[in-house]
This record gives structure tokens, sequence and C-alpha cells, in this order.
């Protein structure tokens, strides 16, 4: 396995970092006007930084940065500090309409188009790790990438597949779905044992599972699958998953 | 005469005024009159202008490297590297996912027996990823001597990943703890402490491995 020399990483982080440090400093932003008696900056974009400042009615602020439910806005005086998604949704634009902030809640996760999610379960008794991405068709199905790292005490390997996922009722506040899914599995045996060969071969799976909203952009999901994997012995074997994880959904 | 003249020329100039003043009025009023919608002179093609609000930058996400020293049980500890890159859900929790590697030493056994290595070179290299979850405790600010202040907060992170050491995967738990200081709106300095967990069997027997890992990194969010 060839390494990567440490100054060749320094210096991809570093550029990396140039590259990143650009749009950072995008001057502008949104302005908005204070319809409050007075708002809330705080020093840090968290309700546990200290309150610094407080503007008053009438005030305009520049809104330059979101991080999570906190907003960057520098006052009319010079002052920059973070107000949170309750204060500036209680502010106006330069229309005088309400502020318009996008709030990723239970209908936005409803009408989601792609879902990143990571789980962890147990494969026939070895551990699985396993990523997927998901991109709904409809808002009842749905195709997913998966890709599974398996590590136990006798063999490790990994696995990848491709699911065809039904949910029959997607605004249930538990939501059961189906899947259908087929793949290929590699399997190695571990190599403090008597060695035997490593093999690859094609799975096909059905599975059961249950998905429920969280907050902001998270849900939790769980599901079960039986496998059957295609091997060029004699006879197939049949496997059990169970496997439980989150997701985020844009 | 030149007067009755003057006077003559006034009265007329004041006759077509009030002319062009009562035919002007009475013209409006004849508009005005006409029954129905009055006819616009100008008919106005300015559309209501739609203000699209400038768009908020929003940085959740946070990429960054880091460098430190890490533990192996049984096998000395060396220098790591790896990077980072972590979602914030809110101002409270976290998602992460990392990659690092290191190279690990000689056992106490192999230094003092002299004899065979147990592992070859390449087996040394010692690689994992994991995903945690993590949770923001005490945010708060540090000061700098007088006028410097950074906003950071500490955290602890839950997760599970891989190793892959010795030519075998291994399961792990990852538990840690780190703290985040802001040095910039978007550059982050963090201090943290992990110990990654894992069943072995390299040295015969089967036991539950604690590498302790300490390191300093620099992110930045996008």
């Amino acid at each position: 396995m060839s390494r990567l020399p440490l100054y060749r990483f320094i210096a991809i982080v570093t550029l990396a970092f140039f590259c990143l440090s650009g749009p950072a400093h995008g001057k502008g932003g949104r302005t908005v006007v204070i319809a409050d008696p007075y708002i809330e900056l705080h020093t840090g974009p968290g309700s546990g930084y200290p309150i610094f400042h407080v503007a008053d009615r009438g005030e305009q602020l520049v809104v330059s940065k979101r991080r999570t439910n906190w907003f960057k806005v520098l006052t009319e005086d010079g002052k920059k500090g973070w107000v949170d998604a309750d204060q500036l949704m209680r502010t106006l634009d330069l229309d005088g309409e309400p502020t318009e902030i996008e709030m990723p809640g239970r209908g936005e996760y409803l009408e989601r188009n792609t879902e990143v999610g990571f789980q962890i379960g147990d494969f026939d008794g070895t551990n699985a790790i396993s990523v997927y991405g998901a991109y709904l068709l409809n808002e009842n199905l749905s195709v997913e990438l998966w890709g599974t790292h398996l590590s136990g005490d006798f063999s490790s390997g990994w696995m990848t597949n491709i699911n065809l996922v039904h949910q029959p009722y997607p605004s249930w506040f538990v939501s059961p779905y189906f899947a259908l899914g087929t793949g290929l599995i590699h399997i190695e045996p571990k190599a403090t044992l008597v060695q035997t060969e490593s093999r690859t071969d094609q799975e096909a799976h059905v599975g059961f599972g249950l998905r429920t909203y969280l907050s902001e952009r998270f849900l939790i999901r769980a599901e079960y699958r039986s496998y059957v994997v295609f091997t060029k012995r004699d006879s197939n074997e049949e496997v059990d998953e169970w496997k439980a994880g989150f997701a985020f959904f844009f | 005469m030149e007067g009755w003249i003057r006077i003559f020329l006034l009265r007329a100039a004041l006759v077509a005024l009030s002319m062009v003043i009562i035919s002007g009025c009475s013209r409006s009023k004849g508009i005005d009159g006409g029954g129905g919608e009055p006819e616009a002179v100008i008919q106005p093609e300015v559309e209501r202008r739609e203000i699209k609000p400038a768009k908020i930058d929003t940085e959740d996400f946070e990429i960054g490297a880091y460098y430190g020293i890490m533990s192996v049980e049984d096998f000395e500890t060396n220098s790591v590297y790896g990077a980072r890159l972590a979602y914030h859900v809110n101002e409270s929790f976290f998602v992460e996912g990392t990659y690092g590697r290191t190279d690990v030493g000689l056992t106490s056994f192999e230094k003092l027996s002299g004899g065979a290595p147990i592992l070859t070179d390449a087996q040394r290299e010692y690689s994992y990823y994991d995903f945690s979850a993590g949770y923001n405790l005490l945010p708060g600010e540090a000061y700098f001597g007088r006028n410097r202040a950074f906003s950071g907060a500490l955290y602890v992170l839950i997760g599970a990943g891989n190793t892959n050491f010795a030519d075998d995967d291994h399961f792990t738990f990852v538990i840690g703890a780190g703290y985040r200081m802001l040095m910039l709106d978007w550059l982050a300095m963090h201090l943290g402490v992990r110990n990654h967990m894992f069943s072995s069997d390299i040295l015969g027997e089967s036991k539950t491995t604690n590498n302790i890992e300490m390191t300093l990194s620099l992110t930045g969010f996008f």
C-alpha cells in the first residue's frame, strides 16, 4: 500500500484551506430592519454564548452568514454578533415584509429529495458499518446505494448493493418501508486464521424497516434484511442482518 | 395715446389667458364627465419589483486535518495524521466522519528478545475511519490577554468505525472529547483526545485494546 507522504498531505490541506477561505470572505448579505423592541447579539453561534450587545427597533442589520440556526449580523454602529433564528424571523426586510428564513422541519423532511445516512449493525455475527445515499423518486419510492464494511472475529469483507425502497405511509410518525435489492459481497477470512480463499459472490435481499423524523435535517431508521448469497458451492447461504442508524436529508 | 394702447394690449392678453384657462378647464371637465374609465395618458409599464433577498451563506459543514500522537496498545506511541468532516445539525449536535493513519512501533517483547519481528513493515501500517455523533458542552469565551476573546466549546463524542491493522479489519468503538476554539468565524482549532477500542488477537489471545490518540486540528467551516 502506497503511503501519502506527510509533506504532500500538509500541502494538500493548506491548498484546500486557501480555496475554502475565498468565498467565506464575500462581502454583502441581507439587510433587515428590527421590528421587535430590541434584538440580542451573542458572542458566538449558540444560546450558551453571552449576550454582549442589544440593538434597538428600527436599526438595520446586515446578515452575513448562517451557522445552524444562528445568524451573524453587523449592526449600524459596527458591532458583530450572532442572532438566533427566532429573533431574526421577527425582523422585516427592506420592503417591510417579515424576513423569510428557511427552517428545515417536518415539511421539508416529507419533501426531501436525497438522504445520506450511516448505520451500524450485525450481519450474521459480523459487525457491519454501512453508509448509504438515497434518491427519492416520489414520496413513496426511492433508490438507494449502500456500501457496507464487515469486520468479525473470523472474517472481514465488504458489501455493496442497490435497493429499491417502498414507503407506503410516508407521513406516519413512525413510517414502515419495504426494500428489495441486489449486490455483491466479498468475504476474506482473518489473516491470523488458517488461510482460506477469499470470495466474492452476488446476493439478493429483502428488507423491512422503520423510519422516523427527529429534528432539523435528522432522521433515524432501523431495519432488518434477509439475504441470499449465491455461492459457488452446492447450496446458497441465507444471512440475517439487523441494523440501525441516523441520516440527514437535503 | 400710448397709455391707452398699453391698457388695450394688457386687456387683450388677459382675455386670451383667461380663455386658455377656461378652455383647458372645460376640456378636462369633458374628460371627467365622459363616463367610464378615465383614459390614462401614459400607460405605466412598470411591473412590481420583486425584491429577492440576498441569500445568506450557510456554513454548517466543517472540514479539516489533524496531527498528533497515538498510542497503540503494545505497539508504542507514534505520530498520527488524518482528516475530518463534520456536519453541524444544530447548536448542540454534530455528526463527524474521520480518517486517520499512523505507523506502529515494536512491542516490548520484540525489543527485549531481539528475535524475529511479529509484524512486517506493511502490517505496521495502522489506519482507521469512524463516524461519530458529538454534543457541544460548556460553550463560552476564552481570553488571550486583555483584548482578545475567542468563542469555543468543549464537546464529547461517541462513534463507531473500523480499524485496519496487521492486515485485519477490526470493528472499533470511539469515545472522545475535545475543545473547539473559533480563531475566525470560519476557522477553528481543535484539541482532542479519543480512545479507539477494538478487540484484537494479534498477540495470541483475544483482548480489548485501548488506543488513545491526542490531536491538534485545524478546520474550516463552509
